[in-house]
């Protein structure tokens, strides 16, 4: 029988980021926007 | 699974369009396997964290600038993105995974010293001499190809260019070598490994 050198599995399906990082990331989605002027394009965020 | 499929396209349209709530429903669809994917590389939850934040940072702007080409397929471009900063992670500190040792795992048997000991060497050089003499037993037509293709390397185009025969009778003279040593071996019950 061969081995397994791998370690431990560390995930568990109930892992999940901190509610205040997707809260970020809501927020910062809902704040930031493209504006295209010619061929560029500018990233701009709203307070 | 095309459901899913379908319904993520369906949101990402949604939300290039510019209705927010779709996202929301694709960050809780999908953290769970990003951020565990996250976790299984680095076993850090602060740093993963940040990760992810950074993956999520970087599918927002690639939306909303309509970069990205819908082709059903958002969760494994999304975990191409994190993989992505997963990698650049480990070149910024220019370190491996950590591996920890535990009752399951030696960080030794990954750090084996692969060198032959004096006595596999001794072995080995026996086991050359042996097949060495079972060549020279061989026709000459066939220990030349043999020779040729095991010892020197070459091609059997090349072989069939040097020698003047076609790659087919290359071929052929070299399976015969091959059959004709394992018949010996076989009668002479030779071991031939280390």
């Amino acid at each position: 029988m061969a081995k397994i050198y791998a370690p431990k599995k560390l995930v568990t399906n109930s892992m999940k980021p901190k509610k205040e990082i997707v809260s970020f990331l809501l927020n910062y989605s809902k704040a930031l926007s493209f504006v295209k002027v010619k061929d560029k394009s500018f990233e701009i965020i709203a307070n | 699974m095309a459901d899913i499929q379908l319904q993520d396209a369906l949101l990402v349209k949604k939300y290039v369009d510019g209705d927010e709530n779709a996202l929301t429903v694709l960050i809780n669809r999908h953290q769970s396997k990003i951020f565990g994917f996250i976790y299984s590389k680095i076993s850090d939850r602060d740093i993963s964290n940040d990760i992810f934040q950074d993956t999520f940072i970087k599918v927002i702007k690639t939306l909303k600038s309509k970069s990205y080409n819908e082709e059903g397929k958002f969760l494994p471009w999304v975990m191409r993105i994190a993989h992505n900063l997963i990698i650049d992670h480990f070149r910024r500190n220019k370190k491996m995974p950590m591996f920890r040792e535990t009752e399951e795992f030696s960080i030794f048997s990954i750090m084996s010293d692969d060198s032959l000991t004096i006595e596999n060497k001794i072995i080995q050089e026996q086991v050359e001499i042996d097949l060495r003499k079972l060549i020279e037993e061989l026709p000459e037509d066939q220990k030349e190809v043999l020779m040729m293709r095991m010892y020197q390397d070459m091609s059997f185009k090349e072989i069939s260019e040097l020698t003047g025969v076609s790659i087919n009778t290359a071929l052929g003279r070299m399976r015969y070598a091959l059959m004709n040593m394992r018949k010996v071996i076989d009668k002479h019950q030779i071991i031939l490994t280390n």
